[in-house]
C-alpha cells in the first residue's frame, strides 16, 4: 500500500538539512508520497527505511524501455485504468508480423509497405513502430537470417519465438537492436531469462491461462527478472481482452505487482485475414491496455484513424495541445497567395489546415497565440480577438512577408470582422465558413480557383 | 494465493431500453458491468463446483438427470443452454450495432455506401437489404432530405417514408432526425403519431428542443427518446433531469452523449462516455443510467481521411477502405469507452464490429472471412 506523507517524515532524520534538495523534511517526504522524489534522495535514511520506502512507493505498473537510438520506446509506466483520472503516459506501439512460413513476395510486400507508412500527423511521426518477427518452424539460421532482413528495416524488433536455439541465433543477429524476446513460457522460463539477461533485452511471458501466466512471472521474479511484457495469448478475442483487463486492473487496482507490466496482444493471431476485425482490435485494445499490438499488416487506411486515436488518447487531459504561433504555407503558398487565420488549437489547426491542403488553393495560415483553445473557447476566453491578430500580424511583420491582403477569419467569429478592418485598415477582411469542412468549397470560390489568386 | 481473477461487478446497473415489439423487441443496456467486460459478469469456471456456488451447482441438477436419458445431442443443448443463461445473469445485453440509411436514398449517403444500394428501388427497399446484413439489429433511418438548408421536404412527405419503411423493415426503427432542431420537434411529432404501437427510438432530443419533442415522443406517444448532448457529463446529466421533470420515464430514455471520429479529440469522447458509465455503475445516479447510444457512421465518413480521394492521395489507398476503417477504428473505441449500442453507415464495418461484440461477449475464433455466423440474438 502506498504509503502517506507524515509517515514516511516519521523515517527520516527531521533536521531539515536540505541535502535532499528540498527545504525540510517534510517537504521530502511530501515528494516521495507523490513518487516525485525517490527515497534514496536523502543520504541520511537507513537502508531499512529505504528499503521499506522503495518498496511501498514503487510504481504499480513497472516501465520497460525497448529499442535503441531513436527508435527507443518506453511501455508501461501507467498510473490509472481511465485517462480522465490523470494522463496515460506511454502510447502503445503497432508491430507488423513477419513470419518465416510467409513467401518472398508476402514479405517484401510487408516490408515495402512498411517503409512507405511515414508520414507526420500534429507533430507527431506515424509509422510502423515495430516489426514482429515470427518463428513457426524454421531451422536457426532461417529464423536468424530474417531477423537480420527485418532489422535492416529500421524498427525496434519484437521476436516472437519459443524455440532457444532459433532465439539464440536471432539474438546473435539483432541483439544492439534492443529487441523484445517474447518466448518465455511455463516451460522454458529459466532458459529464456537467461537468454535476456545474456543479451540484456526485454523479456516477454505467455502461458495457457492468467493464473499460470502470474506464477511464470512470480517465479521469473524471483530470478531477478524485472524488463518483462506479458502477452495476453491468442486462444480466443475474449480470453484475450479478459486477460489485458485483467492484468492492468490488478496491478492498478489490486496491487498485484507482478502483472505491473506492459502487455503484448497478437491481433496477427486473434484476426487472420480479416483486416477490418483486426482494425476493431487495435482500437480496443488502443484504449484498454495494449502496449504492443502486432498486426497482420498496416496501410494507410488503418494507420490513420488507429494512430489518430492513439494521438487522442495518449495527451495529458491536464495540458491543452496547441501548435506553435507563426505563418504556415500551404500548397506552395508564397507571398502572393492569401491569408487565412484559425486558432492554434492543436485539432482545429489540423482539421482546418487539412481542409485548406484538400482545397489545392495556396494559402498563407496565420496562427497566434490563442491559448490553445478552440475558436469558439478562445474567443469567449479574450485570447483570439480583433487586438490579439492584428498585434500578431503587426508584430510578426506579416505585411512585409506576405503581399496579398486578404485575410479569412473564421465564420464562427464573424463579429470580429468590423473591429479587424479599422485596426487592419490596408487588408480585407473575408469571413470564412462555420466549419473546416466547408473550407474547400469556399475556398475555391473566394480565390476564383486559381492559383495565387 | 493472490486472487488474480477479481471480478468487478458493481452496486447498480445500467438501465434497459426496448425497442421494436413482438419478436423484434430489442433490448439496449442493462447489467452492472462494463459493457464488453462479459468476463466481469460471468461465473469462474473454478468456481461453478458444487461447494462454492450451490445454487448454480443445484438448479441445473434435475434437468441434466432428465437430458442424461435423451439423445447425447440434447444433453450437450440443455447443458449448453443453462450454461448460457447463467453466464449472461448478470452481464449487459450485447451492445448493438445499427445500420443508418437516408430518406434521400442513395443520394443521402457517401457513394461508397451507396453502391452496397444499387440494387434497391426505394427506401423501404434499402432498409429491407440493411436489415439483411449479418450482425445489423436495428435499422436507423435518417430524415436528412428535411433540413430547411437542404430538400426541406414536408412533414407529411416524410411521415409517409416512415411508414412505409415500418411496414417492411423487419428489424426495430430508429428514427434520426434532420440536423435542424426546430424541424425535428415537428417532424417527429408527426412520425411519434404515425408509428403509434411500433416502440420506435428517436434520435435526438437536444436542448433547444427537448419540451417539444419530449411531450410529443415520449408523453403523447409513448415511443423512446435519446437524449443528445455535446460531449459532457454535465450537460448530458442536465439534460435527462429536464427530460424526468417533463415526465419522461428514465425507461423510455437513452443517451447520444456526443461523439467525435478517431483523430478529431476522441479523448474528450472516452473521458465522457467513461466518467457517465463510472458514475452510473458506481453512484446509483439515476440520472445518468440510461444506456448510451452512439451515431458513428455519418461523422466518419466526413472527414479528410474518408473523404480525399485516391487521385489526391495515391498513398492512402482506395476511399472505400479507409472510410470503412475510420468507421471501425471510431465505434470499437466508442464501446471499449462505455457505449451500449452504434449507428453505422457502412454495412462492412456492421458486421465487423457484431462480430467483434460476438467474439467479446460469446466467444469463439473468427473465421477467415468477413461474414462469420451470428447467434448473438437467437440462441445457438
Amino acid at each position: 500500500m502506498a504509503l502517506k506523507g507524515l509517515d514516511i517524515f516519521k523515517l527520516t532524520p527531521k533536521t531539515n538539512c536540505k541535502d535532499c534538495g528540498v527545504p525540510t523534511c517534510m517537504a521530502f517526504a511530501m515528494k516521495v508520497a507523490q513518487g516525485a522524489l525517490l527515497a534514496d534522495a536523502c543520504p541520511h535514511l537507513s537502508a531499512e527505511a529505504i528499503a521499506q520506502l522503495s518498496a511501498a512507493t514503487a510504481p504499480p505498473m513497472r516501465s520497460v524501455t525497448i529499442g535503441s537510438g531513436e527508435n527507443s520506446h518506453t511501455l508501461g509506466g501507467e498510473t490509472v485504468l481511465m485517462r480522465h483520472d490523470k494522463t496515460f503516459v506511454s502510447k502503445c506501439l503497432s508491430a507488423v508480423a513477419l513470419r518465416d512460413d510467409q513467401d518472398e513476395e508476402t514479405l517484401a510486400g510487408l516490408l515495402a509497405t512498411a517503409a512507405e507508412l511515414d508520414y507526420e500527423r500534429i507533430g507527431e511521426r506515424m509509422t510502423t513502430d515495430m516489426l514482429a518477427v515470427v518463428h513457426t518452424k524454421s531451422d536457426a539460421a532461417t529464423y536468424a537470417a530474417l531477423v537480420g532482413r527485418a532489422q535492416s528495416a529500421g524498427r525496434t524488433l519484437l521476436l516472437d519465438c519459443t524455440d532457444e536455439a532459433a532465439a539464440r541465433a536471432a539474438l546473435e543477429v539483432c541483439a544492439a537492436n534492443k529487441p523484445v524476446l517474447n518466448g518465455a513460457t511455463p516451460e522454458n522460463f529459466t532458459a529464456f531469462q537467461a537468454l535476456a539477461t545474456e543479451f540484456e533485452v526485454a523479456l516477454g511471458v505467455r502461458a495457457n491461462s492468467l493464473q499460470e501466466l502470474y506464477d511464470t512471472v512470480v517465479a521469473l521474479e524471483g530470478q531477478g527478472a524485472q524488463q518483462l511484457l506479458l502477452d495476453v495469448g491468442t486462444a480466443s478475442v475474449k480470453e484475450a481482452f479478459a486477460n489485458a483487463v485483467q492484468i492492468r486492473r490488478g496491478a492498478l487496482s489490486n496491487g498485484l505487482r507482478s502483472l505491473g507490466y506492459p502487455s503484448i496482444v497478437n491481433v496477427a493471431a486473434l484476426a487472420p485475414g480479416n483486416p477490418h476485425l483486426a482494425a476493431a482490435l487495435a482500437s480496443l485494445f488502443t484504449l484498454k491496455y495494449g502496449s504492443i499490438i502486432v498486426l497482420e499488416r498496416l496501410d494507410f487506411a488503418l494507420s490513420l484513424p488507429l494512430h489518430g486515436l492513439r494521438q487522442n488518447i495518449f495527451t495529458d487531459p491536464q495540458k491543452p495541445m496547441k501548435v506553435e504561433p507563426g505563418i504556415y504555407p500551404l500548397n506552395g503558398a508564397d507571398e502572393n497567395a492569401i491569408c487565412a487565420t484559425t486558432c492554434d488549437f492543436a485539432l482545429t489547426y489540423f482539421m482546418v489546415s487539412g481542409e485548406l491542403e484538400r482545397s489545392g488553393v495556396p494559402v498563407n495560415l496565420l496562427i497566434s497565440d490563442a491559448g490553445g483553445y478552440s475558436v469558439l473557447t478562445s474567443w469567449a476566453a479574450g485570447k483570439f480577438t480583433a487586438s490579439s491578430i492584428a498585434a500578431f500580424i503587426n508584430e510578426q511583420n506579416i505585411a512585409e512577408k506576405v503581399s496579398n491582403r486578404t485575410l479569412v477569419i473564421p465564420g464562427k467569429v464573424a463579429v470580429l470582422k468590423g473591429e479587424l478592418e479599422e485596426k487592419l485598415p490596408e487588408w480585407t477582411i473575408k469571413v470564412g465558413p462555420n466549419e473546416a469542412i466547408q473550407l474547400v468549397k469556399y475556398m475555391r470560390e473566394v480565390t476564383g480557383g486559381v492559383a495565387n489568386g | 494465493m493472490a486472487n488474480v481473477f477479481e471480478k468487478q461487478v458493481f452496486a447498480s446497473s445500467i438501465g434497459t431500453l426496448e425497442i421494436g415489439t413482438g419478436e423484434q423487441r430489442l433490448v439496449i443496456g442493462g447489467g452492472n458491468t462494463w459493457p464488453l467486460y462479459a468476463f466481469d459478469g460471468e461465473p469462474d469456471a473454478a468456481a461453478a463446483t458444487p461447494g462454492t456456488a450451490p445454487a448454480t451447482a443445484a438448479a441445473p441438477a434435475p434437468g441434466t438427470d432428465a437430458a442424461a436419458a435423451a439423445p447425447a445431442a440434447a444433453a450437450t443443448a440443455a447443458a449448453a443452454a443453462t450454461q448460457k443463461s447463467t453466464s449472461l445473469l448478470c452481464s449487459a445485453a450485447p451492445p448493438r450495432v445499427g445500420l443508418q440509411i437516408s430518406d434521400l436514398g442513395s443520394e443521402g449517403l457517401d457513394a461508397a455506401v451507396a453502391s452496397f444500394y444499387a440494387d434497391c428501388a426505394d427506401v423501404p427497399a434499402m432498409a429491407v437489404k440493411a436489415a439483411a446484413v449479418p450482425g445489423v439489429e436495428f435499422i436507423a433511418l435518417a430524415f436528412d432530405g428535411a433540413n430547411p438548408a437542404g430538400a426541406n421536404k414536408a412533414v407529411e412527405e416524410c411521415v409517409a417514408l416512415a411508414q412505409a419503411v415500418a411496414q417492411v423493415c423487419p428489424l426495430p426503427l430508429v428514427v434520426a432526425g434532420s440536423g435542424n432542431s426546430e424541424k425535428d420537434s415537428a417532424l417527429f411529432e408527426k412520425i411519434a403519431e404515425a408509428l403509434e404501437g411500433e416502440n420506435v427510438l428517436f434520435v435526438s432530443a437536444k436542448e433547444e428542443n427537448y419540451k417539444a419533442v419530449g411531450a410529443a415522443v415520449a408523453l403523447a406517444w409513448n415511443q423512446k427518446l435519446a437524449a443528445e448532448s455535446a460531449v459532457d457529463i454535465n450537460l448530458a446529466k442536465q439534460l435527462n433531469l429536464l427530460l424526468g421533470q417533463l415526465g419522461v420515464k428514465n425507461e423510455s430514455l437513452a443517451m447520444n452523449v456526443g461523439c467525435a471520429v478517431a483523430g478529431y479529440g476522441f479523448e474528450y469522447v472516452v473521458s465522457t462516455m467513461e466518467r457517465v458509465k463510472s458514475t452510473a455503475l458506481t453512484q446509483a445516479d439515476a440520472s445518468l443510467q440510461m444506456p448510451i447510444i452512439t451515431p458513428v457512421g455519418a461523422d466518419a465518413w466526413n472527414v479528410k481521411e474518408s473523404l480525399a480521394e485516391e487521385a489526391d492521395y495515391p498513398q492512402w489507398g482506395p476511399r472505400e477502405e479507409r472510410g470503412i476503417q475510420m468507421e471501425v477504428v471510431t465505434a470499437a473505441a466508442c464501446l471499449a469507452a462505455g457505449s451500449d449500442a452504434v449507428i453505422l453507415l457502412h454495412p462492412t464495418a456492421a458486421t465487423t464490429i457484431a462480430t467483434l461484440v460476438e467474439l467479446l461477449i460469446i466467444g469463439g475464433s473468427p473465421g477467415k472471412s468477413d461474414l462469420p455466423g451470428f447467434n448473438l440474438k437467437g440462441g445457438e
